[in-house]
């Protein structure tokens, strides 16, 4: 099975987020980036995809030269090969979805893997735009898979429980935690992953639909009251609750 | 005649969602000031509290209806909204921003050629067009953002926006479509709830435990306090990892995203990428015995002490105010 892994290259979650210059986008200064967090979920879930049913796991990335780290970071991990898709200039996700289905037909892949959200936008809709863009199918936030002949039954966290969905191949499946616990990177998938190729091409050129007129910080909380240090201060707690907050 | 706008409204074992009416307000707001005719989707079977719809506002309701229809299929809805949507010639559309909803805008979205901001918390109108603000980097940033699309859809956060109940509008209708034969591609076999506690993506008040609460034996603490105020239990990442809580509890960053009236964090210090999933509560309240943890920093309340000491004394004073 021709497996695709599509991985985004974002700040680390640690990050405290300074805004840039052009009050549009965050201070780059000092901001290490990392394999998206559910993209590792991703990644794991092809390998063992394939292991499964053999074949090949290609993982693709639009984004600058940087992205390349992640790339070769779910190479570690097992991967086959990479494609960079590149492109400098921010994208929102439908023009990351254009591009990504584009690459996605060339390869012939019938199985991608996404994660359910990339935490930098926290946009979490790339997924099923690039299984529209395809006409594959597509379940999200799932954190349970099986895969049979063409069948697909996988298991969906919604509020409040789970949906257990049945759907077919070709599809797009965006993972949550709970998925899988991603393998780490062997020293050996380290030094394999350098020798692994990782293609370079222009990512389709397609128009964003959304604009960013302005990026700012939220409103600071107003630091609070520490009411005492022991049981006795919870009478006062409740009160507040009750007669100032009217929460409860 | 003018445009249209369409809300998409959420039901859940045949009974509309709060978030429904959320939708409906939102869009009957939109409506005026954008000089728009406002409506409304809903698909399913049987609904039970539908009629209640028809009191924010908004004129006719097309009801989407079919027995496989009851639960989500995303093939089956896009279906049908995407179509219904176009019959309608809409300009925007407004989906709750749930699990359903945010997994259903990105595709109506890439069906009727528009763009698509998601997890809206707020918006204001300028040169007729909207400005969608939302949260990015797990809270720590907002953005202000404009569709360039002409057809623009919007999703928008749970408890947010208010519902505001409006005089019934003279066209106020409920449209029943039977809908024949359903794309059902990708469907929902099977709900598996988890036993009957409240979601903390859904719940109005939160009470979560972290890793000062010691050990899984005391969550029964946690426990308490939020059924006395009919609260759901919520958990730091470290107790999850840890294996005392499920995944579904746990809020930040690689949790859920909350934002309820009142969040209480017992025993949690309030790293980074906890508060990213929370710091948008109304109140926050923390007790935790270090008065240096950054928890502090965002709490409107707090108590310096142990948690193991406190929990109970709270939960029987609240028995005490409830009663
Ligand atoms: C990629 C990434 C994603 C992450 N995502 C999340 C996420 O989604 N959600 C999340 O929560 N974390 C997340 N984390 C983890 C986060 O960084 C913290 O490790 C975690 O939130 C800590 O949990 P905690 O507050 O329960 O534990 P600790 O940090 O260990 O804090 C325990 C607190 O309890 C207090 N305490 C101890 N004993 C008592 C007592 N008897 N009474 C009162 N107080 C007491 C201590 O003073 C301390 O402040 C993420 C981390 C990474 C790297
Ligand atoms: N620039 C990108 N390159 C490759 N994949 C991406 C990119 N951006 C997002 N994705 C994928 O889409 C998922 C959801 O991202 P988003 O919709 O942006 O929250 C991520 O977890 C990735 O799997």
């Amino acid at each position: 099975m021709n497996i695709a892994v599509c991985v985004s290259h974002v700040p680390d979650t640690a990050t405290r987020i300074v805004i840039g210059k052009d009050e549009k986008s965050i201070d780059q200064s000092g901001v290490t980036y990392i394999i998206n967090p559910y993209d590792e979920f991703a990644v794991e879930e092809a390998l063992k995809t394939k292991e499964q049913f053999g074949g090949e796991v290609v993982v693709i990335s639009v984004g600058s030269d940087s992205s390349k780290e992640t790339i070769r970071k779910a190479l570690a991990m097992g991967a086959d090969r990479g494609i960079l898709l590149k492109d400098d200039s921010p994208r929102d996700s439908f023009s990351v979805a254009k591009a990504l289905a584009d690459e996605i037909k060339n390869q012939n892949c019938e199985l991608v893997f996404m994660g359910k959200q990339s935490v930098d936008f926290d946009n979490s809709i790339t997924g099923q735009i690039t299984s529209e863009l395809l006409g594959y199918s597509c379940i999200t936030i799932v954190v349970d898979l099986k895969i049979e002949n063409n069948k697909i039954i996988a298991e969906r966290e919604i509020e409040g429980g789970k949906e257990v969905v049945e759907s077919e191949l070709p599809a797009v499946i965006t993972a949550q935690k709970g998925l899988n616990e991603p393998r780490y990177a062997s020293l050996k998938g380290i030094m394999a992953a350098k020798k692994k190729v990782i293609e370079e091409k222009p990512a389709l050129q397609v128009d964003n639909l959304t604009e960013i007129l302005k990026m700012k910080k939220p409103a600071p909380k107003s630091p609070g009251r520490i009411l005492g240090s022991d049981s006795t201060a919870v009478s006062e707690l409740v009160k507040l609750l009750h007669e100032e907050a009217k929460v409860i | 005649m003018p445009n249209k706008i369409l809300g998409i409204l959420e039901q859940r074992e045949g009974k509309l969602k709060k978030v429904s009416f959320e939708v409906l307000s939102v869009v009957s707001n939109l409506a005026s000031r954008l000089n728009l005719e406002p409506e409304a989707i809903i698909v399913g079977n049987e609904i039970e509290n539908l009629d209640e719809a028809l009191n924010y506002g908004v004129g006719k309701i097309f009801h989407l209806k079919n027995e496989n229809l009851a639960n989500y299929s995303p093939s089956g809805y896009a279906d049908v909204i995407s179509e219904q949507a176009k019959e309608l010639n809409t300009n925007y559309l407004v989906f709750p921003n749930t699990a359903l909803g945010r997994d259903l805008a990105p595709r109506i979205s890439v069906r009727l050629n528009g763009g698509c901001i998601v997890d809206c918390i707020s918006y204001e109108i300028s040169n007729g067009e909207v400005i969608a603000t939302r949260p990015v980097y797990a809270g720590k940033a907002l953005i202000d953002v404009k569709l360039k699309s002409d057809i623009k859809i919007i999703t928008i956060r749970p408890n947010v926006f208010k519902p505001q109940k409006k005089e019934k509008s003279s066209t106020a209708s409920i449209i029943v479509k039977d809908i024949q034969s359903p794309n059902l591609k990708t469907r929902t076999i099977e709900i598996k709830k988890s036993e009957g506690k409240l979601d903390v993506a859904e719940a109005d008040i939160i009470v979560s435990g972290g890793r000062g609460l010691k050990g899984p034996e005391n969550f029964y603490l946690v426990e308490n306090l939020a059924e006395s105020l009919g609260a759901a239990v919520g958990a730091s990442r470290a107790v999850v990892d840890a294996g005392w809580r499920p995944h579904n509890e746990q809020v930040g960053q690689t949790g859920k995203t909350v934002s309820p009236s009142l969040y209480i964090a017992c025993g949690i210090s309030g790293a980074i990428q906890h508060l990213a999933g929370m710091s948008s509560s109304k109140y926050i309240v923390a007790i935790n015995k270090d008065k240096e943890a950054p928890i502090f920093n965002i709490a409107d309340y707090g108590i310096a002490g142990d948690v193991l000491e406190i929990l109970p004394k709270l939960t029987e004073e609240i028995k005490q105010i409830k009663s």
